[in-house]
């Protein structure tokens, strides 16, 4: 299933930095999110957008990560040439994050 | 407990009106406060106070006065605005006109100046961005300002103004100060400033936490976006918070939309930082109290940092752009074909590009090759070609290279535009705060 089917999103902008919300409809979904998001695969996700380093902040309490995405708007929103300067876009973006379905997740707990 | 009800009247200099003529009328406010000014905005407004000392505020504040000042006097509520840009006090003044002429004698405008630090820095001044120095950037620097807090503002209230235009205030101050001067807060109680914070970062871009920059039709429906309410942010002495809005309005507040603003621009949750506090909401709560009233809890605070942020506007080349759309059998090719043609045509006629994107619009532009590979083709798409250059003329040159598509490119290439503007680049430093002394005029409404 697509993350997008769980979580919501939001991108905000803070001069080269781009940071992206990700946010569990339902509290019960909220450790998938924990344990598939990881800040790597965001960093993978993004390869070729993001250039700097990608860290992740939990907030357990609202059932939300925050990834802090470094060098990530071509030199900053008042200089970009991106179509997007300000990254607003990037949160569909990641909604098309592939997650294991639920048989996939299993018990087996398969690392 | 105690408690006062705030607006956010305007999320950005551009926003719309009506939403804010709205909370005057039916908000049952106490306080009306309205975010006008972005990063480069005020790098503008110097530019223009430059050519007429008259100006150099936002544009749009006097209409937005014309229309909220009465209906504001007549039910007592205050307005904060940080609309004044490179020029507060023009802008009080104007304010002053604009009162005196609908009749508000006795309106009293306040202007809190002392943001505009451009005079008082030394070429040695550390530069966050390029990790060199503010002389590097010789004479194109235009602006230098200091994120001021909430002080100043709350100031300026004590002093019965009934509207405060700053320039550079922190976003999130100009919603603090209504609080600091009612309740008395202390500059050092940094959980009570924590929590003042959350409110004001919650507010400040006013129709983003009642259901704008948030529908996804389907798992995220939003009723009448066309007439989207902007917040009321309900707070009590201690900091608690509600979030709601003027009923029948449209837009939604719920706890999924104040998820979303509370992380909004946000680097890491426990270390916010303002001008008054670091605030941290890494522990915060959130919790459905009815149809469109969410409460905020659980915000705290520590102590402020002995720097002030300095936002620092400079001149930094020019950028063109061309756009030329194409559809049909073949689109693809032919817009990859135009592409191509441009490119060579920037080499062949010596334009010189520091930097430079060739794309497709509804192919590949927002998110690259790699993240749209596999898509349908599209029946209709646009190529973009866009450069930074060192001079007007050559940027000017790649629009035109675009549009010359149209007798000398592929088939069928329509809708060419281009355009071609000058950047005014912002980057950051760090000032001791004891460097920015701020300073409070009161204008009041003569018959």
């Amino acid at each position: 299933m697509k993350l997008r089917q769980i979580a919501h999103s939001r991108t905000g902008d803070k001069g080269t930095v781009a940071n992206i919300s990700v946010i569990a409809y339902r509290a019960e979904d909220y450790p998938i999110l924990e344990r598939y998001v990881t800040a790597a695969r965001v960093k993978e996700h993004f390869h070729g957008i993001v250039r700097g380093e990608v860290e992740r902040h939990a907030l357990p309490r609202i059932g939300a990560l925050n990834f802090v995405m470094r060098d990530a708007l071509g030199g900053g929103v008042t200089r970009s040439l991106a179509l997007d300067a300000h990254g607003k876009s990037l949160s569909s973006a990641l909604l098309s994050l592939e997650l294991p379905d639920a048989e996939g997740r299993g018990s087996s707990d398969d690392r | 407990m105690r408690s006062i009800r705030i607006g956010a009247g305007a999320g950005y200099a551009g926003d719309r009106i009506e939403p804010a003529v709205e909370l005057a009328e039916k908000g049952r406010l106490d306080y009306l406060v309205f975010e006008c000014l972005a990063e480069r905005t005020i790098a503008l407004a110097q530019q223009e106070k430059r050519k007429d000392p008259s100006r150099g505020y936002d544009p749009l504040l006097s209409e937005r006065m014309r229309k909220v000042l009465e209906p504001c006097r007549a039910g007592g509520v205050k307005i904060v605005t940080n609309a004044g840009a490179a020029n507060p006090v023009a802008a009080a003044e104007r304010v002053r006109e604009i009162a005196r002429s609908l009749g508000l004698a006795g309106l009293r405008v306040a202007a809190v100046t002392g943001d505009d630090v451009l005079g008082q820095l030394e070429g040695s001044l550390h530069i966050q961005e390029t990790g060199g120095t503010l002389a590097d950037l010789g004479d194109r620097v235009i602006s230098a300002n200091a994120y001021i807090g909430a002080q100043p503002v709350a100031e300026a209230l004590a002093l019965n103004a009934d509207v405060v235009i700053t320039g550079r205030a922190a976003d999130s101050a100009i919603f603090m100060a209504p609080l600091v001067h009612e309740f008395g807060w202390s500059m050092e109680d940094w959980t009570r400033l924590g929590r003042g914070t959350l409110a004001g970062h919650l507010l400040e871009c006013a129709g983003q936490i009642t259901g704008g920059y948030f529908a996804d039709p389907g798992p995220k429906d939003v009723p009448d976006l066309a007439r989207l309410g902007f917040p009321i942010g309900e707070v009590d002495e201690d900091g608690g918070l509600v979030i709601t809005k003027v009923d029948g309005s449209g837009g939604r507040v719920s706890a999924a939309t104040c998820k979303e603003q509370l992380l909004y621009e946000i680097d890491d949750p426990a270390r916010y930082l303002a001008p008054d506090v670091v605030a941290d909401f890494s522990g915060v709560e959130i919790r459905e109290l009815g149809p469109d009233r969410v409460s905020v809890r659980g915000a705290t605070g520590h102590e402020r940092p002995e720097t002030l942020k300095v936002s620092i506007g400079y001149r930094d080349g020019y950028i063109g752009e061309g756009q030329i759309s194409y559809a049909g059998p073949g689109a693809v090719a032919r817009a990859r074909l135009a592409l191509r043609i441009v490119e060579e045509r920037l080499r062949l006629t010596g334009v010189r590009c520091r930097e430079t994107r060739f794309e497709l619009i509804g192919v590949d532009a927002l998110h690259g090759a790699t993240l749209s590979s596999g898509g349908p083709e599209p029946y209709e798409v646009r190529a973009r070609v866009v450069g930074r250059t060192d001079s007007a003329d050559e940027a000017l040159r790649i629009g035109n290279e675009v549009e010359t598509l149209y007798t000398n490119g592929p088939a069928a290439g329509g809708g060419a535009t281009r355009q071609m503007r000058e950047v005014i680049a912002v980057v950051s430093a760090f000032l001791p705060r004891e460097r920015v002394s701020t300073t409070v005029q009161c204008l009041e409404v003569t018959p």
